[in-house]
């Protein structure tokens, strides 16, 4: 049990880095508290691999530090960080029967095995594995087999975290779920850090309580699922949290009035102000499909716009708009009158983002 | 849908069956021919039946000669097998000393049997042979063509510098093929480097293994030119394995239809051994507890 802490940590496999794109992990501080349930999420490539295997210890971070409750571990293996880590792919001792792989982390450190038959039984039954128990490991499905790498992370159960690794990637979609409903007990029964990595937005959201996103390297966003979906940081959140992701407006201020390409927008005026006290001219607006109100009737103040298709997925319709020469998505519940040909849009002021520089502004909504 | 049944396909295996047939059974059939017959001439031949096989089953100078090549090859494995697996572990991963490694343990296998023989006589000479020559510095009287313990020890010596690369390279490959996670959640579950080696490396080595220890079993259980060049079978007979006893009874007493007789039973001991082994190692890989 631990706190684990990363201090200005970086991490690059170039012997000789030029850039920041050389960088599998920027610069980065971040503090996973004791106890937390946690998701590491990005798409593939963001270094979320690289920072799991920083904290267990797999490797040495090329610069900053790694500390658990307080202790820089740097330069401790992963034997002695007393950390349990999953992979995608199950990785199980073949010639040892599944009970033998679930005793082998408590074993190899001489525990009385009375105790590792408390804990394999335990654990077992929490997998589902109790009926296969003799069976040698190696003859198992995928599936299975992934239960016993995860059954041997969760059997040690004085570890600092267990970190999973994707590790329901070779899972069948209906076990899948069952499994993230376990590890979220498992977890509520034990209290130990977890650190799950994944780049599915709905892993993540069902397993954790709070969500790192990352994105080329670098935490962009820590939050719970509902602060990521309402008020993503990033533009790279708001993309990539949400089904389909937010909607960006590259806006600009000019008489008063906020432009979007050709076209004016009906927003507020606290927008237009932090619009126009920006520096940069990399300014986008930004709000979710489920945020933009769609009339099919002319509203007072509504913008109006083109509709493209709509796209009916049972509960609700995703309608594609275009306003102004710039695409749009709107989702509509089904209870609503889906437009066609013509559509008025308003855009809710308490709804709407502002980016500058990739990164949400504060909008003062008088 | 209907399934058309064509026999007129079996036609097409015709170019392996001859190919087989010329290659194996047709040379084979000459020896058992010969085995069951004594053949004086083109146009003389006696049929004998089981008289050559009885012959030899009961030859105390043959008894003698399989005994020693089993404890040969039995010896020879138990050496080369640890530590071919021993090199290949120590064997460097990458870089330059990786190919360097795999290049220095090659060496011994590309030389011809015959030459390694000769390369061992020269070795162990007392007079001008670097072995020989220490050892009897060294106050040992090393002798291989007097002593059969040193005759033994020399050749054992030399079969386990000559083959025990071969172990070693198929361990490396087989050792190459596992992949990183598997050491990663090792030092996760903090196995010992025993362990690792019970557990990780030894079960992905079992398939080159067994590949390794069935050729070097039949190899060795065929060893001629290399005892032949270093000590000729002797001191006595000490060192005298079956290949050179056939050899003696075929080309050298002309023995036809005994030799004939002979090789067949050694086949089958190499086929009999090669065949327990295998099976006896891929049931151990087996379930023993299906569906508990």
């Amino acid at each position: 049990m631990a706190e684990i802490t990363l201090k200005s940590l970086a991490h690059t496999y170039s012997a000789n880095p030029q850039s920041a794109q050389d960088y599998a992990i920027r610069e980065m501080n971040h503090v996973w508290q004791q106890g937390g349930a946690y998701a590491l999420l990005g798409p593939s490539g963001c270094g979320k691999s690289t920072l799991l295997n920083i904290i267990s210890g797999l490797l040495e971070p090329s610069s900053g530090d790694v500390l658990f409750d307080g202790e820089v571990v740097n330069a401790l293996p992963p034997e002695a960080r007393n950390i349990a880590q999953v992979f995608q792919f199950p990785v199980i001792y073949d010639t040892m029967t599944v009970y033998d792989n679930l005793a082998f982390p408590l074993r190899n450190v001489k525990t009385p095995e009375a105790r590792v038959h408390e804990r394999v039984m335990e654990v077992a039954d929490v997998l589902e594995l109790t009926s296969q128990l003799k069976r040698k490991a190696k003859n198992l499905t995928a599936d299975e087999k992934q239960k016993v790498s995860m059954g041997r992370g969760l059997v040690r159960d004085d570890v600092s975290a267990i970190l999973f690794d994707e590790p329901l990637t070779v899972i069948d979609p209906q076990l899948k779920w069952t499994l993230r409903r376990k590890l979220k007990e498992i977890h509520q029964r034990f209290q130990i850090t977890m650190i799950y990595v994944t780049h599915d937005q709905l892993e993540a959201s069902t397993f954790a309580d709070k969500i790192a996103v990352m994105y080329e390297g670098q935490v962009v966003q820590f939050g719970t699922p509902r602060e990521l979906f309402e008020t993503p940081n990033h533009t790279f959140v708001g993309y990539f949290i949400g089904s389909p992701g937010m909607n960006f407006l590259d806006v600009s201020a000019r008489d008063g009035e906020v432009w979007a390409g050709d076209t004016a927008l009906t927003v507020g005026l606290g927008v237009r102000d932090a619009i126009e006290k920006a520096t940069s001219s990399n300014i986008k607006l930004g709000i979710r499909p489920e945020f933009i109100e769609v009339h099919a009737d002319p509203l007072e103040g509504g913008m109006s716009a083109q509709v493209d298709h709509a796209q009916d997925l049972g509960t609700y319709s995703i309608v594609y708009l275009t306003l102004g020469g710039i695409s749009l998505k709107a989702r509509i519940e089904e209870d609503q009158v889906t437009p066609t040909g013509k559509a008025w849009l308003r855009f809710p002021d308490e709804r709407l983002g502002l980016y500058v520089d990739e990164y949400r502004v504060e909008i003062d909504h008088e | 849908m209907n399934k058309v049944y064509n026999n007129r396909a079996w036609w097409l295996i015709l170019p392996m069956l001859l190919l087989v047939a010329f290659s194996a059974v047709i040379p084979l059939m000459t020896v058992v021919n010969y085995s069951v017959q004594d053949v004086f001439d083109a146009h003389t031949r006696f049929f004998t039946g089981t008289e050559w096989f009885k012959e030899m089953l009961n030859d105390p100078a043959l008894q003698a000669a399989v005994l020693r090549q089993f404890a040969f090859s039995l010896t020879i494995l138990a050496i080369e097998v640890p530590l071919g697996i021993g090199i290949a572990l120590i064997m460097p991963k990458k870089g330059w000393q990786a190919s360097a490694a795999l290049i220095l343990v090659t060496m011994p296998l590309l030389i011809p049997w015959n030459v390694v023989g000769s390369i061992w006589q020269i070795f162990t000479r007392g007079d001008i042979g670097l072995m020989g020559w220490s050892l009897r510095e060294l106050g040992y009287g090393y002798n291989i063509t007097a002593n059969p313990v040193d005759a033994w020890a020399t050749i054992i010596l030399m079969d386990v510098w000559h083959w025990t690369s071969l172990i070693a390279l198929l361990c490396y490959s087989g050792l190459r093929s596992i992949p990183d996670a598997y050491y990663q959640a090792a030092r996760i579950d903090r196995a010992s480097k025993w362990a690792v080696f019970r557990y990780i490396q030894l079960p992905k080595l079992t398939n080159v293994l067994v590949i390794g220890v069935l050729l070097r079993f039949m190899h060795s259980f065929m060893i001629y030119a290399e005892p032949f060049v270093l000590t000729g079978g002797g001191p006595g007979n000490s060192t005298t394995f079956l290949s050179q006893s056939l050899t003696t009874m075929a080309i050298g007493q002309q023995d036809l239809g005994p030799s004939a007789a002979f090789s067949l039973i050694y086949f089958l001991i190499i086929l009999l051994v090669t065949w327990v082994f295998y099976t006896a190692i891929m049931n151990m890989q087996k379930d023993n507890n299906k569906g508990a």
